[in-house]
């Protein structure tokens, strides 16, 4: 029977905000503490997309991608680096012999106000120059119009091109667009139905980015999708999401929501800038006892 | 999409959470506890003490004085002295400022008074820290300020309170009861002579150290601790105007039974066995959190706890299987954990009855689940526990468990649902989970129930009242309506 999006189960708003506060006083504390800021730090997607990038600037992120903190033994790289497609060809080529990861965004990323064509060759282009990732946006204006099947099928075409090139895909929804927990569950159901490997929040570019609540209506899906198929399927919460203790309570709800199998960089990724930072600053606490000022550690 | 599941996610087996328990070092607590009489800690009149324990370790944390007839007598005259000579003649905005006063320090000492809580009932900290001791506080809030307009929340009424009210308490909620019986009680200008259950007295003896402190009158509030035959004292006792129970069915009966003839006012809040409703349109994932809410929060030391679900039969293997999968995500075990979500239950005798019930299941052909986390060797716990396939005739869905074991049923129609809902002797509580609002108003107007939540479980609050139909008793504590069984009009 053919999954009907207008029957996407309803989510209850005030449901969701007491899990997720219950999440939140879960207490992590030392080795489980560790051990969730080195995952953490193996999630991170590191992030540039700025009109102003250059080359220069994804070189260096490619740097911190596989040597985040050297001062410190046994941390983790970070998994991948997100960059606009222009850049992928620089990440690639820095990033050679390491096991970090290009995504690049596609599909007339921030808006998605563009035509098929372009978002074809958008994504064509950031494949062809190496992207191992693809993060795409949907066309939030006719998701909204009710055009469910336009969605669909946009994400289904870009994610045949992404087969052809074994890379993997990422649909951003633009959470803080679609608004309604109801509109959330309804765009990640079309998008793992449509064949996404990964559903992500934001694009970080507008003022509401990933949430907590936002975040759990899409595990769920994800939950019941591999109840009711065995597949997995990745979760990137994006923007926003800029401090450890941010972080674990994330970790926290992945884990509680779907268990041991997710906690891997193969099934979550945090879509993050300064994050990174945060939790070095914490691992380094940890391992010495004490803060230390943040001119320790590089910024790029 | 009616396939059957057999998919398992595995949690707490690659990242185990470390051990995150609170501290204790800072609670001070003396290794033997008299009575609360006429503003001083007085020597019960039989010499006699008993243990009371920490359920999570069996090991004592304390000796409670045992209370006899002369204690409560000594206690009700103190109460009726301190209602003829001050309260009843303080002025009302006064009166307030004293209730507002414990209500701040029951703020200040809150951390003290949830580790108390968790170490002398089972209850998780979470719950203690979060729940209990800032809604005791808060109810204290509230009724400090009913205190001066019970003319405007009864208008051309002339309310007048009563003389000595004797509160009688139970143990799964210590302090938070205290509150619910005391602040009212305070507000409408009555005095009061307190009895918490024999388990759980020391939350009750901080809040006399509270009321001390706060320079309430002398005599105002006393607190006598003891075994059953103390509250019977009480409701006997002739110069008492008011009781108010909390607990059982049975003693509720017996109560009745006594103060029949008597001029005495009663309030019963007794036992349940709440109907949780969910319908095949429901919120489905924020329901299974609601029913596990429901029957899990406290133990299922509730009386208002969902203990009988009642699922839409198409909707049912999904909420089961997903209710399954939950259950494997609730940490049992120390209550001082910050990480526990299951404490331990409230006295061996307790636990007995818990195991009774699930036998009682299981020989009734009732299909039992349970969570396969580990429970701790020392302590009274019980694994979570669910009985698929039950029938309403079934003893497990009849009669109150106070544990955390919930009786599953489907259902098929709105019309089955109300009938069996209501075909029970109690009418505490119930639940309702459905998207639709016309379908909630229909429920909430013919459940006999006391409280219908729509779409949530087990919300407290100051503002709102609180009382069954039936067996589960009668009065309401909590909100305006809670005023009137202090009052005489």
């Amino acid at each position: 029977m053919p999954y009907d999006f207008r029957n996407s189960p309803v989510i209850d708003q005030v449901g969701i905000e007491e899990r997720v506060a219950r999440f939140n006083t879960r207490s992590i504390k030392k080795g489980s503490k560790v051990q969730a800021l080195k995952l953490a730090l193996s999630m991170i997607d590191l992030t540039t997309l700025e009109g102003k990038d250059t080359e220069g600037k994804v070189k260096q992120m490619c740097y911190k991608a596989m040597h985040p903190h050297d001062a410190l033994p046994g941390l983790p790289g970070t998994a991948a680096v997100c960059v606009y497609p222009t850049h992928v060809k620089t990440a690639k080529e820095a990033l050679k012999g390491s096991s970090v990861k290009v995504a690049s965004v596609s599909t007339a990323f921030p808006s998605g106000n563009s035509t098929m064509q372009i978002k074809l060759a958008d994504t064509k282009f950031a494949l062809d120059n190496g992207a191992d990732e693809i993060d795409m946006v949907i066309s939030r204006g006719e998701f909204l119009k009710g055009n469910y099947d336009f969605v669909f099928d946009e994400i289904a075409s870009i994610k045949e091109l992404c087969k052809k090139y074994d890379s993997r895909l990422k649909v951003i929804f633009e959470t803080g667009e679609i608004s309604t927990l109801d509109n959330v569950r309804r765009a990640s159901d079309i998008a793992i139905y449509a064949g996404a490997d990964f559903i992500k929040t934001s694009t970080g570019k507008i003022g509401v980015a990933a949430t907590m609540p936002v975040t759990l209506v899409m595990l769920d899906a994800i939950k019941d999708y591999y109840f009711r198929t065995g597949t997995m399927v990745g979760m990137k919460p994006a923007g926003g999401i800029s401090t450890a203790k941010s972080a674990l309570q994330y970790l926290v709800m992945l884990h509680e929501t779907l268990g041991n199998a997710w906690l891997d960089n193969k099934w979550f990724r945090f879509g993050a800038s300064s994050l990174a930072n945060d939790l070095i600053l914490q691992l380094e606490k940890e391992a010495r006892g004490v803060y230390f000022s943040k001119d320790y550690i590089s910024v790029d | 999409m009616a396939k059957k599941e057999t998919k398992k996610l595995e949690y707490f087996t690659d990242w185990k959470y470390a051990p995150a328990p609170e501290a204790t070092d800072h609670i001070r607590l003396q290794k033997q506890y008299d009575l609360f009489i006429n503003g001083k800690f007085v020597k019960p009149n039989s010499g006699k003490y008993f243990d009371t324990i920490n359920p999570a370790t069996e090991e004592k944390i304390s000796s409670i004085a045992e209370s006899n007839e002369k204690d409560v007598d000594t206690a009700v005259k103190a109460a009726r002295t301190a209602y003829d000579k001050t309260w009843s003649k303080m002025p009302a905005k006064e009166r307030a400022k004293y209730i507002y006063r414990i209500a701040r320090l029951i703020q200040e000492r809150a951390r003290e008074l949830s580790v108390i809580e968790t170490m002398d009932g089972g209850k998780s900290i979470r719950e203690s820290r979060d729940i209990d001791i800032p809604l005791a506080a808060n109810h204290f809030f509230y009724y400090a300020g009913w205190a001066d307009k019970l003319e405007y929340a009864f208008p051309n009424r002339n309310p007048k309170s009563l003389g000595v009210a004797g509160q009688v308490i139970p143990w799964n909620f210590p302090l938070l009861m205290a509150a619910w019986k005391i602040a009212p009680a305070l507000a409408t200008g009555n005095t009061v002579v307190l009895k918490p259950a024999e388990t759980t007295s020391l939350t009750a003896l901080k809040l006399a150290e509270i009321i001390q402190e706060s320079g309430l009158p002398d005599g105002v509030v006393n607190i006598i601790t003891g075994h059953g035959p103390v509250g019977a004292s009480m409701v006997n006792h002739k110069d008492i105007n008011k009781i108010a129970f909390t607990g059982s069915t049975n003693v509720g009966k017996w109560i009745q039974k006594a103060i029949a003839g008597t001029d005495k006012k009663l309030t019963l809040e007794l036992g349940g066995k709440a109907a949780n409703i969910i319908f095949e349109d429901a919120p489905i994932n924020q329901a299974v959190e609601g029913i596990v809410n429901g029957i899990f929060f406290n133990q299922g030391h509730v009386c208002c706890a969902g203990s009988r679900l009642f699922v839409q039969e198409s909707v049912a293997d999904e909420v089961i299987r997903k209710l399954k999968d939950r259950l494997e995500t609730l940490i049992v075990g120390d209550p001082l954990d910050k990480n526990t979500d299951i404490g331990a239950i409230n006295s061996k005798m307790q636990l007995n009855k818990i195991n009774e019930y699930l036998k009682i299941g299981i020989n009734e052909g009732a299909e039992m689940y349970q969570s396969s986390c580990s429970i701790p060797k020392k302590g009274f716990f019980v694994r979570p526990t669910l009985f698929l396939n039950t029938s309403q005739s079934h003893r497990i869905s009849q009669e109150e468990i106070f544990g955390p074991v919930l009786a599953i049923q489907t259902f098929r129609t709105v019309e089955e649902v109300i009938e069996k809902a209501n075909n029970i002797p109690y009418g505490l509580s119930a639940g309702v989970w459905t998207d639709k609002g016309s379908r909630i108003f229909n429920m909430t107007s013919k459940l006999r129930a006391g409280v219908v939540w729509a779409n949530t479980y087990n919300k407290f609050d100051p503002t709102s009242p609180f009382g069954g139909y039936k067996e589960s008793g009668f009065g309401r504590e909590g909100g305006l309506h809670g005023l009137m069984p202090y009052l005489k009009f």
